[in-house]
């Protein structure tokens, strides 16, 4: 039990240590990536003209303005955007890692009182009162939620609801008592409902900047604890790591990154970009680290984008746009993603049926030839539908598939089948491979000679090269399959070379039958 | 401060909505009630069938099918809002299942990317046909409940009767219809919530029933939606049956206790909304949620207090008999 446990952490921390340096060489990537953002910040920040000011201009002079980094009020407000998705994709990473997207939710719900406390404070929009308020809320609301769950039978999600909707119908009505204030500046605070990117101030960034840093410089430090808690937290508490000290890092990271990603974003959707971005990195790839870079990039992008689009819109709000910008990468991360992605893998299993059928039919005509004892070159259709128990047509059918794919040839339309060379190749291979299979069963797993034939049917798709190198080497080099029907040997099989699936086999050369 | 928060005055809190105003303070109470009851006896279900979420997840994105309705059939009349209601939820539904049965993104952030983004569409539908659709933003944040008395009123019998504003008759119809479907429906209902496998051996699919709940969810959903906004719909939705549940655990009582929760919340937070002037949907949810509260503290059976005292008493108990034990032993 204990020697378990030790050969399990043994294996956690090789491939903690592993992923660990793996981390810090990409960390130095995103450090760099933080300098040239500063250094786009620097500048003349002085005359900040805001998005809002323009006049109807063409979109594509609009385009131009905004990529063009002339403009110091969109350079301010570029870096805003790449500081939140930044910080928001990080941090979303660990969220969804740990299924944790409506706690994100309801915590960015749950700010919004604190929001109208913070502007109350001074009558103004001071970015550090209203900070302050909104993560004092936000994490209140967190804590509220573990408190019902734990004291009453009712469940996580009517919690999380039940917090999400009371706190922010208690923000509601601060906020609209506010309104009805004669005095103060109260021009802010209607935008952080939907967000508005271009009433980013200067104080708003300088936020922006400390909070990624530090978020950026806890995921780097504490990279190996992190990792632990997203997926093994009982382990990581037995191993004496501090549980859960990062847990509450965590959540406090979270609730800063909401917070000051509020004002660009909005409350209602800001918990969308922590999810959307992570989990379209989520369908990428199995490793943190590069979900984590992953979900960073996605976030910097959309956030970008959303931006560009509501600047296009003439003073729409960026909130909504960032979120279909992030819809749309996860669509396509959804649709296609090399491993994950929904048409990737029908379209796998679409090829693999294909490639199953034609490989039926290869060795259903070989069956034909074997049974006269390959006299002739061609076989007929009519031979193979009988062979297969199926229709000429459907015969016909398959026939056309292999003539696309170059494995044969037809005659007298249809009537007559010939192998290419390559064709032959696959035929042989594909009965060599039943048969050995076959032969394995009875011989080794002492199958019964007459139940291994729908095995072999299944099996013999899909054994690789390597597998039947080691069959032939465990069966000794056999010649006859359990039936008595001669294996078709490498020679065979060579006999036609076709210079690929030569040179493919060349480690079989050495063996003699 | 004395600005921000108003001296309470009883006869401007108490007194004059219901002498001098008694019209509107009429119609704006019963319209919170209805929505408040109607939410809660569907919000009930959600709750039991664990899928409070995915009511929020419905509430958002009731938004753009609005939006959409608005741009097709140019005004918002009842058909129109309640198909793009439909076809809004039941898309909802079937996204986030699609999105969680077809790729390894689990429940939560499923529910968390479709409705954002629904919502996100909704938003920006809203913004760009400004001109065609008559939704505002602040409508869509927290309602506008107070100018339910100034709706055009409906009329019967050629205008021999007079119902009342129109959201309000449309809102008090779907409440009946939900009273009577889950009449009618009790015992499907009930077997569906907390054993879908027996409901499938006794022969209803509880397929239907989980899409007939989300529609009528959505139904729900809409015509409480002009009048209290997207996310406050989220706690009419849940915060009724949550109290009434930590009272009983029979779900007949459960049903009684949340409409009456129902009306008490919106009866305490319009004379809330009055004093503090601020928007009254929201004042009627936070007077539910302090009900909540109160509930959570007192309740007899899963009350904090009683918790406590009960825990007390478990300790004391483990004390004397330890001391018990010491005094046999010697």
């Amino acid at each position: 039990m204990v020697c378990g446990v030790r050969e399990g952490e043994k294996i956690m921390h090789s491939s903690v240590i592993h992923s660990y340096t793996a981390w810090r060489n990409s960390s130095l990537a995103s450090i760099v990536l933080l300098a040239a953002l500063l250094w786009l910040a620097g500048g003349e920040v002085a005359q900040a003209a805001r998005i809002g000011d323009l006049g109807e201009v063409s979109a594509w002079q609009q385009a131009l303005r905004f990529f063009s980094f002339r403009d110091a009020g969109l350079r301010l407000v570029l870096v805003g955007c790449l500081l939140l998705g930044l910080n928001c994709g990080l941090l979303g990473g660990f969220v969804v890692v740990r299924r944790m997207a409506l706690v994100g939710d309801t915590l960015s719900h749950a700010v919004l009182p604190g929001i109208a406390l913070g502007f109350l404070w001074n009558m103004d929009k001071d970015p550090v009162a209203i900070m302050v308020g909104a993560t004092v809320f936000g994490l209140f609301g967190v804590t509220v939620v573990g408190w019902i769950t734990r004291t009453t039978l009712l469940k996580q999600d009517a919690a999380l609801g039940l917090v999400l909707s009371s706190f922010y119908a208690l923000g509601i009505c601060l906020v609209t008592m506010i309104q009805r204030l004669p005095t103060g500046n109260k021009s802010g605070i209607d935008k952080f409902m939907f967000g508005q990117a271009a009433a980013l101030g200067e104080n708003d960034i300088i936020l922006m900047l400390i909070t990624t840093v530090v978020t950026l410089v806890v995921v780097v430090v504490c990279y190996r604890g992190l990792l632990v808690l997203s997926f093994d937290r009982e382990f990581g508490q037995t191993t004496g790591l501090p549980m859960h000290a990062l847990h509450h890092v965590v959540m406090l990271l979270t609730a800063f990154a909401i917070v000051v990603a509020m004002q660009a974003v909005g409350v209602v959707l800001v918990s969308s970009m922590l999810i959307i971005p992570a989990a379209s990195a989520y369908l990428l790839t199995d490793r943190l680290h590069r979900l984590l870079i992953y979900a960073a990039v996605i976030g910097m992008g959309t956030a970008v984008l959303g931006a560009f689009f509501s600047f296009l819109g003439n003073n729409l709000p960026t909130g909504p746009f960032m979120v279909l910008a992030g819809t749309g990468v996860f669509v396509i991360c959804f649709l296609f993603s090399p491993r994950y992605g929904w048409w990737t893998r029908l379209w796998r299993l679409r090829s693999r049926r294909l490639r199953t059928e034609r490989e039926d039919t290869l060795k259903a005509m070989y069956r034909v030839l074997e049974n006269r004892e390959f006299h002739g070159e061609g076989v007929s259709a009519v031979d193979v539908a009988e062979y297969r128990k199926d229709t000429v047509e459907e015969i016909q059918r398959r026939v056309q598939n292999l003539v696309k794919t170059g494995l044969a040839t037809d005659s007298e339309e249809g009537q007559m089948i010939h192998f290419t060379p390559k064709g032959y190749q696959q035929a042989c291979m594909i009965v060599r491979n039943h048969r050995l299979w076959e032969l394995y069963l009875t011989n080794v797993a002492r199958y019964a000679a007459d139940h291994v034939h729908e095995d072999a049917e299944l099996v013999e798709h899909v054994l690789g090269e390597d597998t039947v190198r080691r069959l032939e080497r465990r069966l000794k080099f056999p010649n006859k399959d359990p039936h008595g029907k001669p294996i078709p040997s490498v020679r065979d099989m060579l006999g036609m070379t076709h210079e690929e699936e030569g040179a493919k086999m060349e480690g079989g050369y050495g063996y003699r039958p | 401060m004395n600005d921000f928060i108003p001296a309470f005055d009883w006869t401007r809190v108490v007194i004059d909505p219901w002498a001098a105003q008694f019209e509107s303070s009429f119609w704006i109470v019963l319209m919170g009630f209805l929505a408040t009851a109607a939410c809660g006896l569907i919000g009930n279900y959600l709750i039991l069938r664990r899928m409070a979420l995915v009511g929020d997840a419905i509430s958002h994105s009731v938004l753009p099918g609005l939006a959409v309705a608005f741009l097709f059939s140019g005004s918002l009349q009842i058909g129109a809002m309640f198909a793009g209601a439909i076809v809004a939820g039941v898309l909802t539904t079937l996204l986030i299942e699609l999105i969680h049965t077809k790729s390894r993104v689990k429940t939560d952030a499923a529910i968390g990317i479709t409705f954002c983004s629904l919502f996100a569409i909704g938003v920006i539908l809203i913004n760009v046909f400004a001109g065609k659709i008559h939704l505002d933003t602040e409508c869509v944040l927290y309602g506008e409940i107070s100018y339910v008395p100034l709706e055009s009123s409906v009329k019967w019998l050629g205008g021999a009767i007079e119902l009342g504003p129109r959201p309000v008759v449309t809102m008090a119809l779907v409440f009946l219809a939900v009273i009577a479907l889950i009449v009618v429906f009790y015992k499907e209902l009930l077997v569906c919530s907390f054993d879908p496998t027996l409901a499938a051996s006794l022969g209803f699919s509880p397929k239907v029933f989980h899409y007939g709940l989300m529609v009528v969810l959505s139904v729900v959903v809409v015509s409480a939606f002009e009048s209290v906004g997207a996310i406050l719909v989220i706690a009419m939705l849940i915060l009724p049956g949550a109290t009434a549940q930590l009272l009983s655990p029979r779900l007949p009582v459960v049903m009684v206790l949340s409409v009456l929760a129902a009306a008490l919340s919106s009866l305490l937070g319009y004379h809330l909304g009055v004093w503090m002037r601020c928007s009254i949907a929201g004042a009627m949810v936070v007077a539910a949620a302090a009900l909540f509260l109160l509930v959570w503290i007192f309740s007899p059976e899963q009350g904090l207090l009683q918790r406590w005292r009960r825990a007390r008493r478990v300790d004391d108990g483990g004390e004397s008999r330890i001391e018990e034990n010491n005094g046999y032993s010697s």
